[in-house]
């Protein structure tokens, strides 16, 4: 027992995964994506902390600009010799694709491990299907399809052994998030086992072939008609040898471990007449309900495809049950256009072979359809009725399971109730915030459970799309034997929430069994918490008989310590209630978990948690359940009566968490939503909000400038509006001269606000009789918001201030713009969002943004709602996000359609100008839109052209109507994070640059890659540590202002709005004003540089402050005036970079790990800012000749 | 010239100790410390609060942030490798031991019990001589009574005392009422030896910004007097090694605090305006004056202006202040 105790597990597929690649390789070139990039990073960590493969050396790891980049990486390191891997997923294994046909070609054994995900098509999604890999199909890699996570880590063994002797690149694939992200009880392989499977032999053959000046030869020829076809035939004996290689390795790995595989597997009835093919971790759901089915009398059975390239058609139907009638074939994607999906193809064709071989005698009918793309659940329920389907004597052919298809009337119909039998598994559900840290004690919980004792465990964890306040729900199953259920928890034994004003938002209890215990993290205690209850609460928990128990975590936290960490509480609690083990082995389970996290952060760290979890059970109660519903109200509405319809019907119900049930009727066709979503999700994610206090405001705009969710809002208007507002509406006069009529409001938009304290923080005044106060502070939410509600309400009937009469130059002035970016997703405090921002107010009704995947796609583009809005007449920001990699050309060409249809309309103009009237022509031709009352001029232009082109009935009328909104110049953004600009991205951003087009780049520069997680990236600064760099960045961050700057026509402009408003503002009109390209470089600060966000302000100081982020503008119209256009606007550095650095945890990090390299690379860093300091002093005493001048 | 000295039990080579100050952040400063003649170095405090304080800032910026989102289940690498705990202190202990020959003295500000006794334990376990116990703290509360006040500092003498086998110095502030009588009772709960005095953060203000000014000044000669009239009076009363801090810029300081009956005299402050090799400018200017007045140990005066010793023992007590009073007078 101990040594098999030794090689028990409970890790995610990917961890699984990466543990055996990294164990059987040297070489690793990556580059992050979802969900793949925890691979990687374990690779990383290991290589990092000196863990051996088994040949007892570190592999080397290294992270590439892109996928792209990675698989050359993986081809070089691949053809000198080296066992080389790489893991990615989706848009990334896109970007391999040319060198998979090469590696493949080229006869090279390797294995790329896909967590595998769909591709961006009508909109990104970053969950599981199998379209990245079926788009790889025809790159002469094997495909191994693995289904959940002890076969993931089996089979990238499996997948290795089998390329080595087979010279076939392999490309082992398993359900992204699904079976990625699955955590699971798993048996590791032994380093014997792994060696014993990987000869010697074959890695000294692989090697052999290698390059080498020794023995030197030419391979990668360019090659003629005459030949090149004969060459491309050469590789088939080696693919008709695969299937028998995969097949005998799937022995040896048996005989070895004692887990059998093959390349179809079939379970069900012996006699089936009734059976459904398919791959991936939907193999595991539909096996599982064929046999149960067939237990019940049924004839079914399913095939599970391993290996679906290179398809045997020999192996496929030795394992078919002859008594066959009708087949379903699944694919877990989707071929817009074709006969058929991937594997129902392989499948029809194998069989008109058979057919003709006369292995069979007649054709069984077929059927093919698609389930669970982008990870949609896959359930028995959908099996059963494929199966149901094919009892049919014509079934359905390219259908659809899991959803509602109403428009091509696809899908089948199922019957949700139907469940297997879960009563050999303990269900528990949790509901939490990502912030409370509910997913994290459950992964802990499932590894308590699951290495501690004989038990599986199996977690899977649901985040909704928002990266503040986001809601997590953890679904977890113990019991007995291995747990093959790939699909969330539909019935639940335990049901945990942790937060109570979930009860009023969140349907839970629809989940619970009969008789299951439900805990409620409770400010009431067991007297008082009934009467809280919404009545649909209380009347599950009296018909469903449940146990009902509740805790105030919350203050336990507070009282023992843990402050707002109420994690270790509720997890007490599940283990003294669920039952899943005897309660004193339970608590001192927890307790040695606690011991073995904490043992580093010293003793009192330690004490606390115990004391937490000691005096949990003491403040855990059973309420008594009444037999009365008295609640306070039902679950309350998603979105307001005056939402319009779209919002009604398809928006809310997403925010519901019913999207599952929209029917495809109710989808966009094209992708296409609409704008400004977010106002209709009011999200109270904050107990504590701002709070203006008018009588000490100064009205400077700080706050709202600053205001990451455009939370704040400022209007000045006529006093006579008081007149009707409500009585506690807030208002000062207006801090301005002669105006004496006018008055100021600002308003907080409470349920919006994420409780940051940016606002606090900018807030420049500070109350002389109390010197806590300032004019903006944070105040109880709950006693204020019906009021402030009014008053939101009363706010926004005072129209926006007059564009015209506001001062842009100032960020006084700017307070009164309209944001048309409003209440994100992004995280409290994010230091992104002020500049979107203020894009936005500056110039929204004429803005047009290319967004790079990354954080700023994902806030700004993620359904359920979107917070790029429109104004009172419509117009605003139009966005769109292409990819990641290519989003500088994605947005060059929105410029180029600017440039082109404006010139069209010129010339059309000029054509129609008889018609039209000279002076309406000329002066739509002519305006100089330089200001906004000129861009004003010029749009009641255009409206008076619409007008007269109606009664011109020519195609050129016509063509001029389609374009004349070209007429109002147009301000293209191309939008993105470091990793965009600096990595992926930045060979067509240097293109973009170099074109000369009069495109705005703004670098949103978190210095890693926010999104996936903190990886370096090429901005990453010297020191600092990053996934990938947790050693330390040794190289510098690279210099992109100067490399725009060499250009000598791009406008160059270094900003952090943090430090100085002011220049951020000047440099974004600049910018724009520009008629060229302008690249801004926004300091960002960000969750991944590892301090409270709330000082995001003070760290952005410091930047500039150390001379780590001087301040800079570079302006080609200057250089053209014959002046110096390097604007240094950074006083001297006033402090050690140290002083900056060492307030955030990605710098900190390294003075513990390795204090001596920490001091060495603060001391290089430090002299990295000295010289770009005076390189850039430098700069700005020099004369306009010094710079390259401007054509 | 006999410079030897023996504070709480430890035989030092010179009376010259450093203070608990930032320079013995680095080891490369103990070692200069060394080599400059400190008989031995207290290390700069451990603050408990500070580690605490570290932990809820590494919880903010690292547990809040992870398993949030779907794309990132965290944002750091290896965070097995951040120590907000003690680690990083008893490495230097560990590293300081290894290279130095005097004695290594660690210095602990806990705040709770368990820190208290957990901390000096891990101190010891990596290596330190002796410990001081900086009960750096300031009873603003009106509720406590100046009675739990003292008996706070009784019991974390009593606490770290049960926990460890090596001698503890106390850092006291010279606030008491019944100084002596303290020292006493501290004595009886197992203080080996008492540090007279801390210098509690004073602040100051702003009053343009209207704001607090934390800024730290250096001690000064002229604050030698307070510590010097204790050391004075407590020499051979009570039973415990005497140290020395405040106010020691150069020798001067040193010779009057020896001669009130210091066993060691502590300093930073110099260090910080002088630099570490500071410490021989002291020792040698201290070996010129026991020359000039014949002393050849430091044994041989130490104690020489004690209140014991001086020819009028009420000069220390209430006639000593009209005495300074006439004086201004006339």
């Amino acid at each position: 027992m101990s040594d098999k105790k030794q090689h028990i597990a409970t890790i995610d597929g990917n961890e699984a995964t990466a543990y055996t690649a990294y164990r059987i390789n040297e070489v690793c070139a990556i580059y992050p994506i979802t969900p793949s990039s925890n691979m990687a990073e374990w690779a990383d960590e290991w290589a990092a902390k000196g863990i051996k493969n088994i040949w007892g050396t570190v592999p080397e790891v290294i992270e590439m600009q892109s996928e792209g980049g990675a698989a050359g990486t993986v081809h070089g390191a691949l053809q000198t010799g080296s066992l080389t891997t790489t893991f990615t997923a989706s848009q990334g294994l896109m970007l391999m694709l040319p060198n998979m046909y090469k590696i493949a070609g080229e006869l090279t054994p390797a294995v790329f491990h896909v967590a595998a995900r769909s591709l961006a098509a009508q909109g990104l999604s970053i969950f599981g299907d199998h379209q990245d890999v079926m788009a790889a199909r025809t790159t002469g890699f094997a495909l191994l399809s693995s289904a959940g996570v002890q076969e993931a880590h089996d089979f990238a063994l499996i997948a290795q052994a089998a390329s080595l002797e087979s010279r076939i690149p392999f490309l082992h694939f398993f359900d992204g998030f699904r079976t990625s992200h699955e955590v699971n009880k798993i048996e590791l392989l032994s380093d014997e086992q792994i060696r014993a499977m990987v000869p010697d032999e074959l890695i000294f053959a692989h090697r052999k072939r290698a390059m080498n000046p020794d023995n030197p030869f030419i391979r990668g020829t360019a090659q003629n008609p005459d030949v090149y076809f004969q060459g491309r035939e050469t590789v088939n004996p080696f693919y008709d040898k695969t299937p028998a290689i995969v097949g005998e390795v799937m022995k040896r790995f048996h005989a070895l471990t004692g887990r059998k595989y093959g390349l179809f597997e079939y379970t069900g009835a012996p006699d089936a007449e009734r059976v459904i093919i398919l791959m991936g971790s939907g193999g595991e759901t539909a096996a599982e309900t064929a046999l149960a089915l067939s237990k019940a009398g049924e004839k079914t059975g399913v095939i599970q495809v391993r290996l679906f390239r290179p398809f045997s058609v020999e192996h496929f139907i030795r394992v078919m049950p002859a008594t066959v009638r009708a087949i379903a074939v699944l694919d877990r994607t989707k071929e817009p256009g074709g006969a058929g999906e991937p594997l129902l193809q392989d499948i029809m064709t194998a069989y008109v072979q058979l057919l003709q071989k006369r292995v069979v005698d007649q054709l069984p009918i077929m059927v093919g359809g698609r389930y669970g793309l982008s990870s949609k659940e896959f359930t028995p329920a959908m099996v059963k009725a494929v199966f149901d389907e094919l009892k049919k004597p014509q079934p359905k052919d390219h259908f659809t399971v899991g959803i509602n298809d109403d428009v091509t009337f696809s899908s089948l119909d199922y019957d949700p109730s139907f469940t297997l039998d879960e009563s050999r598994w303990t269900q528990a559900l949790f509901f939490g915030l990502g912030a409370d840290g509910t997913v994290g004690a459950n992964k802990n919980s499932i590894k308590i459970i699951g290495e501690n004792t004989d038990l599986y465990a199996q977690g899977y964890f649901v985040y909704d799309s928002k990266k503040s306040g986001a809601r997590t729900v953890s679904h977890l199953r113990f019991g007995p034997d291995p747990i093959r259920a790939p699909y969330l928890l539909s019935q639940a034994d335990f049901i945990a929430c942790h937060q109570f004003n979930f009860t009023e938002k969140v349907e839970m209890l629809r989940y619970a069994k009969p008789g299951a215990t439900f805990l409620l993290n409770s400010p009431y205690g067991k007297e008082e918490v009934w009467d809280k209850l919404p009545g649909s609460v209380q009347r599950d928990i009296i018909d469903k008989k449940l146990k009902f128990y509740v805790i105030d975590a919350t203050s336990v936290a507070r009282d023992t310590g843990m402050s707002s960490r109420i994690n270790t509480i509720m997890q007490t609690c599940f283990f003294a209630l669920a039952g899943v083990l005897p309660r004193e082995q339970a608590i001192a389970e927890i307790k040695y978990a606690i011991e073995k996290t904490y043992f580093k952060k010293g003793r009192s760290v330690i004490e606390q948690n115990f004391k937490a979890v000691d005096v949990t059970l003491d403040h855990l109660y059973e309420v008594t359940v009444p037999n009365r519903v008295a609640g306070v109200g039902e679950i309350t509405a998603v979105v307001p009566a005056e939402a319009p319809a779209f919002v009604q019907e398809v928006t809310a119900v997403m925010m519901a968490g019913h999207g599952d049930d929209l029917p495809v009727s109710k989808m966009p066709l094209d992708g296409t939503f609409p704008s400004g979503t977010t106002k209709w999700e009011k999200r109270n994610i904050s107990d504590l909000v701002a709070v203006w206090e008018p009588d000490i405001c100064i009205q400077c705009g700080n706050c709202a400038y600053v205001c990451p969710h455009s939370v704040i809002r400022a209007k000045f208007f006529h006093e006579d509006y008081l007149g009707e507002a409500p009585a506690d509406f807030k208002s000062a006069f207006i801090n301005a001269r002669g105006f004496p009529e006018t008055r100021y409001a600002l308003q907080v938009y409470l349920e919006d606000c994420t409780g940051c304290e940016l606002c606090v923080e900018a807030c420049p005044v500070t109350d002389t009789k109390d010197r806590s106060r300032k004019a903006i502070n944070m105040g109880q939410k709950e006693p204020i918001l019906p009021q402030e509600q009014q008053n939101i309400a009363y706010f926004e009937q005072i129209p926006w201030n007059d564009r015209a009469e506001v001062n842009f130059s100032l960020v006084h002035g700017a307070q009164f713009l309209e944001p048309l970016f409003e209440f994100s997703g992004a995280c409290a405090g994010c230091g992104e969002t002020p500049y979107l921002k203020l894009l936005s107010q500056l110039f929204g009704d004429r803005l047009l943004i290319a967004n790079a995947t990354g954080c700023s796609s994902i806030y700004g583009g993620n359904l359920p709602t979107t917070p790029w809005t429109v104004n009172a007449q419509g117009k605003g920001p139009t966005w769109s996000n292409s990819l990641f990699e290519d989003n500088a050309e994605f947005g060059l060409g929105m410029r180029i359609t600017a440039d082109k249809q404006l010139a069209y309309a010129r010339e059309l103009l000029r054509q129609l100008s008889p018609q039209l009237g000279d002076e309406l022509a000329q002066g739509l031709i002519n305006a100089p839109q330089l200001v906004e009352s000129d861009i004003l001029e010029q749009r009641r232009r255009v409206t008076e052209l619409r007008e007269r082109l109606q009664y011109i009935d020519t195609p050129e009328a016509r063509h001029l109507l389609s374009v004349a909104d070209q007429l109002v110049r147009r301000s293209v953004w191309l939008v993105g994070g470091d990793g965009w600009a600096y990595d992926i991205g930045y060979g067509g951003l240097d293109h973009a640059l170099a074109s000369g087009r009069n495109v705005n780049v703004l670098v949103l520069d978190t210095e890693v890659y926010s999104n996936t997680g903190g990886q370096a990236s090429k901005s990453t600064p010297t020191a600092a540590t990053a996934k990938f760099a947790a050693a330390g960045k040794r190289v510098g961050k690279k210099d992109l202002a100067m490399q725009a700057i060499s250009y000598g026509n791009v406008y160059v402009a270094r900003v952090a709005f943090g430090a100085n408003p002011q220049q951020t503002l000047l440099a974004m009109r600049e910018a724009e004003a520009y008629d060229g390209p302008s690249l801004i470089l926004a300091y960002s600060h960000c969750i991944a540089h590892g301090y409270d966000m709330k000082d995001g302000l003070n760290q952005q100081n410091k930047a500039v402050a150390s001379g780590y982020w001087p301040l800079l503008r570079y302006n080609p119209a200057l250089r053209k005036k014959n002046k110096n256009p390097f604007v240094l606007d950074s006083p001297r550095p006033t402090m050690p970079l140290r002083d900056y650095a060492y307030n955030e945890l990605r710098y900190k990090m390294l003075t513990r790990s390795n204090p001596e390299e920490a001091e060495y690379l603060m001391q290089l860093a430090q002299e990295l800012v000295d010289l770009r300091w005076k390189t850039y002093e430098d700069m700005a005493g020099q004369s306009a000749k010094a710079f390259a001048p401007v054509a | 010239m006999d410079l030897r000295t023996t504070y709480m039990g430890i035989p030092l080579s010179s009376p010259i100790v450093v203070s608990a100050c930032t320079l013995s952040e680095d080891v490369n400063n103990i070692l200069r410390m060394e080599d400059a003649g400190a008989g031995a170095v207290v290390l700069f405090s451990l603050f408990e609060e500070q580690i605490q304080r570290e932990y809820r800032q590494y919880e903010r910026a690292v547990a809040a942030t992870s398993n949030v989102f779907a794309e990132a289940a965290d944002y750091f690498p290896d965070l097995d490798e951040f120590h907000v705990g003690t680690e990083q202190y008893l490495q230097l202990i560990r590293r300081a031991k290894a290279r130095v020959e005097i004695p290594i003295i660690a210095s602990l500000n806990a705040t709770t019990t368990e820190g208290w006794m957990e901390y000096a334990r891990q101190m010891v376990d990596a290596g330190a001589d002796g410990l001081e116990i900086n009960v750096f703290w300031i009873p603003a509360d009106p509720r406590v009574s100046s009675a739990q006040v003292e008996q706070r500092y009784l019991d974390i003498i009593a606490a770290v005392k049960s926990h460890v086998d090596v001698p503890v110095a106390i850092k006291l502030n010279p606030y008491f009422s019944a100084m002596a009588n303290m020292a006493q009772r501290m004595h009886k709960a197992g203080a080996d030896a008492l540090v007279l005095f801390n210098r509690f953060y004073q602040p100051d203000f702003d009053i343009t910004k209207l704001q607090v000014l934390s800024d730290l000044q250096y001690s000064a000669p002229n604050e030698i007097r307070l510590p010097l009239l204790w050391i004075a009076i407590l020499y051979g009363r009570v039973p415990v090694s005497l140290a020395a801090t405040t106010g020691v810029q150069g020798a001067n300081e040193v010779i009057k605090y020896l001669l009130a009956g210091a066993d060691v005299v502590m300093t930073a402050s110099s260090l910080y305006k002088y630099g570490i090799e500071h410490l021989q400018t002291i020792t040698g200017d201290l070996m010129t004056w026991m020359r000039t007045m014949g002393f050849k140990s430091v044994d041989a005066f130490k104690g020489a202006m004690s209140q014991q010793h001086v020819s009028d023992p009420t000069a220390y007590e209430r006639a000593n202040y009209i005495k300074i009073l006439e004086g201004v007078k006339g």
